[in-house]
């Protein structure tokens, strides 16, 4: 699984195609979703009828007060991979898990103070405006759009693909239709509210996800009279983590007590093997997050600086909360539903803060456990509605603003013709998500969050930092740089492990089908070919060689099959017979699975980049591509030269840091 | 309402040199350690596994304990950043506010 993977949810799932919530009580989830979609149309039609300009549209009038942006912010952040991602990662790998999480918090102290407050004083509507600031307007405002566009389908397809498979999970809707129900929601949020109604479906969900998080610690942590090591200890103690801490570390399991087993799960390396990897995804995200479009567009939804800076506050006041909670909810999954239920639901584990309100309501056979993940469904629901309508809005403003408005009108355009290109624009981005959506279904999209993240940060970010900081930046280096950036790393993650090499699948499917040979003890040996071998394959490079123990041969799960129903005939116990017969069932799905695989890769030897192995061998590009955006930045504005960049440099710099002349918010 | 003002003058007005000269100290100096404290979580969690699982409060261990505190950090940073832009900053901004249309 990708190391990003968990922002999104895996689209395989293993459960029945019935969904989590039992069909008998369908209904409450259904009551749950209806009066969340009614309140969220409520505010909707209030924020309609005060929907008049383009200010209204795309900054909500910049009337949204400090405290309500932040609650704004953590709803457009917490997509429901955050809340269901690391809540599983947590429940499956411990420690790595949290580990994860700091990262999404600390992304906030660049935008606190780098971002926030400059943008706001100096910015419009978008992206693009404060790169026009000094820099050639049409050049600037054309290759922010491009940017925004990129970076936003790139994360939005990921949430549309997650979301269809998230809703399909729980409670068993079709995938397709999920997709269309969200892209319409959506739809209807922004083309008829604008940012007024996307900020409040966004709090709403923010305010339920909190709700939510904070109800279901306070019931797994109170059975533990709300002492910390009591938790952990607890944690320690619990067989069901000893055995899938034994499941994860394989053959080193046999020498360790079960209490060890059980501490185990708190220390680091059970998921993230790769500490250089680690660096480069932590530099994509803590930079990424600064230059992210629908974040960067929610600064200009308040009336000043102070109330930005007040916003970013309250956001990582939430944010951080929420990731310490899911601590909790995913070690109280990890003990009370147990990580092999969790897996088999869905293996990327977004199903344990889902399952663990349906085991603290009362189970699986109860009303109150139901209603419990009926209402933990409908947040999860409100949560990619409340991401993809922020991602949509953020495109139709970069398409409608910058490029029609900016470029093709040269700025001439009325109030009126503004606001309805800006809802063309939406309908068209809209449509486009919710097709995307679905040609996608099935696809391997996790690394597309994490190609989101490290696009912002080598294209973005390094653009707006620059323009605001650096004297000599200019429209040359602006443009160079994206390109430079942006490119780099999609490119790196085109040649990176994150594509599917057809040669390792074949490879894989064969020894799951027909079982391993036995292998001899393996001799330690250290790495050959220095650094450069971290990030690039070569022939001169060998890996690290751990010494292991030899192994005996293992047996192929179409041996395993025919010695299951074997046995079966010969039970005569009925819950061992039940016991068989799930495991012949579980044996069938990997034994399909697996000539599936071989049939879709046979022939083929090359990922669609034409390689048989990844050249490039971090999942994640930032490393080499943010240093890289930057480079190219400063390099062309040293080499060429641009008078409007240079003239309008003391009046950028003083406005920045002054906000006079800031565009005012007004109210109705 | 828009005003105007001589941008160049104000750039260098002794006022706006002083802001400006605090505030990038400031600033960068945050931003550095923020992001050196960060890396060290991941790069001590690979490279000194020993120091991550000494226990130190019951189960707890060394590791959880600095994940926390990466947390505590974010917000003391953010808390200190806005103790000194509320206190400071802007009323240092808000003197250059004043005078901007007499700054020539």
């Amino acid at each position: 699984m990708s190391l990003l993977g968990l922002m999104l949810i895996s689209p395989v799932t293993l459960a029945a195609d019935a969904g989590a919530v039992a069909p008998q009580y369908k209904w409450l989830t259904f009551i749950v979703f209806g009066a969340i979609i009614a309140l969220t149309m409520f505010v909707t039609y209030r924020a309609a009828k005060e929907t008049h300009s383009a200010t209204d549209f795309y900054a909500a009038g910049r009337s949204v007060s400090g405290m309500q942006n932040g609650w704004a912010i953590a709803g457009d952040y917490l997509s429901a991979a955050s809340f269901l991602g690391i809540a599983g990662l947590i429940s499956l790998y411990g420690y790595d898990g949290f580990m994860y999480s700091v990262g999404w918090l600390v992304a906030y102290i660049a935008v606190l103070l780098i971002i926030a407050e400059p943008c706001r004083n100096i910015g419009k509507y978008t992206l693009g405006d404060i790169l026009a600031f000094r820099n050639n307007p049409k050049a600037a405002k054309i290759i922010a759009a491009i940017s925004t566009v990129t970076v936003s389908t790139f994360y939005l397809t990921a949430q549309m693909v997650g979301g269809g498979v998230l809703v399909k999970t729980l409670i068993g809707i079709d995938y397709e239709i999920s997709v269309i129900v969200v892209g319409a929601l959506m739809l209807t949020y922004v083309v008829f509210g604008g940012m007024k109604a996307t900020t409040w479906v966004q709090i709403i969900k923010a305010i339920l996800l909190v709700t939510a998080s904070i109800l279901l610690v306070i019931f797994t942590w109170g059975q533990y009279g709300f002492s910390f090591p009591g938790f952990l200890q607890a944690a320690v103690d619990n067989q069901d983590i000893q055995n899938q801490v034994a499941k994860l570390v394989g053959d080193a399991a046999t020498n360790m007590t079960p209490a060890e087993l059980g501490q185990r799960f708190l220390e680091p390396g059970l998921y993230l093997k790769n500490p250089i990897d680690q660096i480069s995804l932590g530099l994509a995200l803590v930079l990424g997050t600064a230059g992210m479009p629908h974040i960067l567009m929610r600064f200009f939804t308040v009336p000043t600086a102070q109330d930005a800076r007040k916003s970013v506050i309250w956001a990582m006041a939430i944010i951080g909360g929420f990731y310490v909670l899911t601590l909790f909810l995913g070690l109280g999954a990890a003990m009370n539903v147990t990580a092999a239920k969790i897996a088999s639901f869905d293996p990327g584990g977004n199903m344990a803060a889902p399952l663990l309100a349906q085991y603290i309501g009362g189970g699986a056979d109860s009303m109150l456990g139901n209603l419990f993940l009926a209402f933990v469904a409908a947040v999860a629901f409100a949560t990619i509605v409340a991401v993809v309508a922020g991602l949509v809005l953020a495109s139709a403003s970069a398409m409608s603003h910058d490029l029609y408005v900016g470029v093709f009108r040269g700025e001439q355009a009325s109030s009126k013709e503004q606001i309805t290109a800006a809802r063309v624009a939406t309908v068209i981005v809209g449509a486009l998500a919710i097709y995307v959506g679905i040609a996608a279904k099935g696809q391997n999209v996790a690394h597309l969050v994490a190609l989101a993240f490290a696009v912002a940060a080598s294209s973005n970010l390094p653009a707006v930092f620059l323009t605001l900081y650096w004297k000599k930046t200019n429209t040359w280096g602006v443009v160079a740089g994206m390109i430079a950036g942006a490119g780099s790393a999609i490119l790196l993650v085109l040649l990176s492990p994150n594509m599917t090499y057809p040669l390792a699948k074949v490879t894989e499917a064969k020894k799951i089908l027909d079982g391993e040979p036995a292998k001899e003890a393996i001799v330690a040996a250290p790495a050959q070919g220095g650094f450069i071998c971290e990030l690039f394959a070569s022939a001169d490079c060998k890996k690290a060689v751990k010494a292991a123990p030899a192994t005996p041969a293992k047996l192929g799960a179409r041996e395993q099959l025919t010695a299951a129903e074997n046995a079966l005939t010969a039970l005569a116990d009925e819950t061992a017979k039940a016991a068989k017969a799930r495991e012949i069932t579980s044996l069938k799905a990997t034994v399909s699975k697996a000539e599936a695989d071989l049939k879709k890769f046979a022939g083929q030897t090359t990922s669609m980049m034409g390689l048989e192995k990844p050249w490039f061998q971090l999942r994640n590009p930032g490393l080499i591509s943010v240093p890289l955006g930057f480079l190219v930045t400063m390099l062309f504005s040293l080499i060429t030269r641009d008078r409007r960049a240079e003239e309008l440099w003391d009046e950028l710099y003083v406005r920045q840091n002054t906000g006079i002349n800031a565009e005012a918010a007004y109210f109705h | 309402m828009t005003i105007t003002v001589n941008w160049a003058a104000i750039d260098k007005d002794p006022r706006f040199q002083a802001l400006h000269k605090r505030k990038t100290t400031f600033l960068w100096g945050l931003m550095i350690f923020s992001l050196i404290y960060y890396f060290l979580l991941p790069i001590g969690a690979a490279y000194f596994p020993e120091l991550f699982k000494t226990k130190v409060w019951g189960a707890m261990n060394f590791g959880i304990l600095f994940a926390l505190s990466e947390f505590v950090v974010a917000w003391a940073v953010a808390f200190i950043y806005t103790h000194r832009a509320n206190r400071e900053f802007d009323a240092m901004v808000a003197d250059i506010v004043r005078d901007a249309e007499l700054i020539r």
